[in-house]
């Protein structure tokens, strides 16, 4: 029971790990099946874990909170959009000096703002996102009625209520909406017109231009949706999985993200068991420090390295080979 | 358009709209621009001291610069600097530990050789998947920043910490392989210069590097074979050339650039291996060979005015209350005029020299 409580706990902070990066993954997915390569997720999920969490220390309101975190991570999303679709700039080029755009201006407003060392206040109340708890999950409510602890009550429930209560229940609301946005990109990506055009818009430029759709529009579209869902992402780093913003707290995840991008081959529900595989990776990572095997100990640094590990052999073509959508990085240039 | 103004007026017209937006950022948050470049002036280049970090800064982005550069020759954008400079770091600090030195030169020459043999092995991984399996150099070199700090952590950790310290690091390096600081070197009894300043006969080897750098891209049948591939892969291969010869080759000198920074940061000012020792610094070398248009005397002036940026960041942040973080907007915004807004400032400018052309005429 012990073991079952344990792989529990570990498969529920799995959830709550992923999320960012299934959120970062899929705004990547939507830009790059454009065939926008952005390497920015990182400073657009920063970017708005400050300016979320900025605005709901401020207001108290962590839905504020949520359309500023939005708001700045779409002006860098414009940004990028406007160096490689309207200038037809290296998309590469605008990643990264989105993301060090984004590690500098977050901590000198945090500074200028707050005084409290580029960091923003800690939230609590509403300026954070709640868990959401189901009907007749074991909660803090119950825990509270009966004058027994949680873990208590736990250890008393059976397997299915244990799972229910655990690791259903009890996310915040966010992490519901990640995890809907995977059926909901997959249904927009492959069964709406705009997701055909989308994918088109990757593959062959040319031929969406001959067919008389805007290819700039339709990168912009993507763009922004990009930049949406990092936002989302950022504002649950600072105000849900965390209670405010510190520096550089996004701490590579949209890196691991794009490294997810890859691993599965950029469709939707790969995406999503990317990302689960990879949350694990860190919640095993930060649960045990040392992983001891029989006699063999795998270090932490070996779980911190896997992802990037793994991406690299998927990159090499040794385990099925990744192919990026076919125009990804090239600007359209329309004949005239 | 005439040369001049490709390789001029469009980087300076870049690094202004830089300067205003940088400004603009300062007077946003209370501060005073004019206030704040005043500091950074006197305290970059107001005294020997502020010129020997300005200096040491410089050495590091000159040899990340030229990394980044030399890729940019053959066309592959290399993002790894940052970690084949981290494996250059192990690879002097396991010279200047394990091997016993009688002085210093020859323990320089045998570091240098270790940190660029590190620094090109690093590379050379994604380099031949790039070449033979066709997974982007981006993606992979990036991954293997992150794999390069995971395993120094390791290194560092779990290898070659001394016995009984807390400190994830090396010890410090003997006395025989110190390297001779500027001070050192250019102090007189009477007037002590540049004291306690990092910046250290490395300098001098990272200008030899901008001047090897040059004759190989310019003077060498290699550079020209790189260049070639660099303008057309197809137009190279039709001229005999070996794609996969040059990505490995270029990418193999890269990154044992990159390696070399370590003897500055490592052997010059540390003088053992610490967790983070790089500093960013390869990615630096980005912004530093973009401004400098890829050629080694723009990268050595690109690279002072990034050890300027530094030194003089780094006094803001003690004098003035603005954050070190300045230092990473003004780099970003160069990144972005010089790399990816290239157009914005380049289109006017080829519309205008047409239309005076056409107006001569």
């Amino acid at each position: 029971m012990d073991f079952f409580v344990t792989l529990i706990q570990v498969l529920d902070s799995t959830i709550r790990l992923s999320t960012p990066l299934l959120l970062a993954c899929l705004a990547g997915l939507y830009s790059e099946r454009a065939g926008i390569f952005d390497i920015g997720l990182e400073g657009k999920m920063l970017m708005s874990a400050f300016f979320s969490a900025a605005v709901a220390a401020a207001t108290g309101s962590v839905w504020l909170g949520l359309l500023a975190g939005i708001a700045a991570s779409l002006i860098l999303s414009g940004l990028h959009g406007m160096a490689s679709i309207t200038f037809r700039g290296n998309q590469l080029i605008s990643g990264v000096a989105i993301n060090f755009l984004a590690a500098g201006l977050t901590v000198l407003v945090a500074q200028s703002w707050f005084q409290q060392g580029g960091r923003t206040p800690s939230l609590f109340g509403g300026g954070r996102f709640e868990s959401a708890e189901f009907p007749y999950a074991i909660g803090p409510e119950d825990a509270e009625l009966t004058g027994r602890s949680v873990s208590d009550l736990m250890s008393d429930a059976n397997v299915v209520h244990i799972v229910y209560s655990e690791l259903l229940s009890g996310h915040s609301i966010l992490v519901y909406v990640a995890f809907l946005m995977v059926p909901a990109t997959w249904w927009i990506l492959y069964r709406t017109r705009f997701g055909l055009r989308l994918r088109a818009v990757g593959e062959n430029p040319a031929a969406v231009d001959t067919a008389g759709v805007s290819v700039v529009g339709l990168r912009y579209a993507a763009v922004a949706i990009c930049g949406v869902l990092c936002g989302i992402a950022g504002a649950y780093l600072a105000t849900a999985l965390q209670a405010g913003f510190v520096k550089d707290m996004t701490a590579g995840r949209g890196f691991i993200a794009l490294a997810a991008l890859i691993f599965a081959k950029w469709r939707p529900w790969h995406a999503m068991w990317a990302c689960l595989l990879f949350g694990l990776l860190q919640a095993v990572a930060l649960r045990f420090q040392n992983i001891d095997l029989g006699g063999v100990v795998i270090p932490v640094q070996v779980m911190d390295a896997l992802p990037y590990i793994l991406t690299v052999v998927i990159l090499a073509g040794f385990v099925g080979k990744a192919i990026p959508p076919q125009a990804g990085g090239d600007p359209y240039i329309k004949e005239r | 358009m005439p040369k001049w103004a490709d390789v001029v007026l469009i980087p300076l017209i870049s690094l202004m709209l830089a300067a205003i937006l940088s400004a603009l950022v300062i007077l946003a948050i209370g501060e005073n621009p004019v206030e704040a470049v005043k500091l950074m002036v006197s305290g970059a280049l107001g005294s020997t001291y502020g010129w020997g970090y300005t200096l040491y800064y410089a050495t590091n982005f000159m040899f990340t610069g030229l990394a980044v550069a030399v890729a940019f020759h053959a066309r592959l954008f290399n993002i790894g600097g940052e970690g084949q400079a981290m494996l250059g770091g192990l690879g002097v600090a396991m010279v200047c530990l394990y091997v016993d030195w009688p002085h210093w030169s020859v323990a320089l020459l045998a570091a240098c050789a270790a940190s660029m043999l590190f620094g090109a092995l690093w590379a050379a991984i994604p380099a031949y998947l790039q070449a033979k399996r066709g997974s982007h150099i981006v993606i992979t070199t990036i991954m293997f920043n992150f794999i390069a700090a995971a395993f120094l952590n390791y290194m560092l950790v779990n290898v070659m910490r001394p016995q009984g310290s807390q400190d994830p690091a090396t010890a410090r390096f003997p006395e025989s392989v110190h390297l001779p600081t500027f001070q050192s070197m250019f102090s007189t009894a009477e007037n002590t210069v540049f004291r306690g300043a990092p910046v250290n006969i490395t300098f001098f080897i990272a200008l030899l590097a901008c001047v090897v750098v040059w004759a190989l891209i310019w003077r060498t049948r290699l550079g020209y074979e790189i260049r070639a591939y660099g303008h057309s892969e197809t137009g190279a291969v039709y001229a005999g050339i070996s794609p996969v010869r040059i990505t490995i080759v270029a990418m193999l000198i890269s990154g044992a650039l990159a390696g070399l920074m370590a003897i500055n940061n490592v052997m010059g000012e540390a003088e053992r291996l610490v967790l983070n020792s790089t500093e960013g610094a390869g990615f630096i070398g980005i912004a530093v060979a973009l401004m400098g248009r890829s050629h080694p005397f723009g990268v050595l002036l690109a690279a002072l005015l990034f050890g300027f940026l530094y030194q003089g960041g780094a006094e803001l942040a003690l004098w003035a209350s603005i954050p070190r973080e300045l230092i990473v907007v003004i780099q970003a915004l160069v990144i972005l005029f010089t790399g990816a807004l290239d157009n914005m400032v380049r289109m006017p400018l080829e519309k205008l020299f047409l239309g005076m052309r056409k107006r001569a005429e």
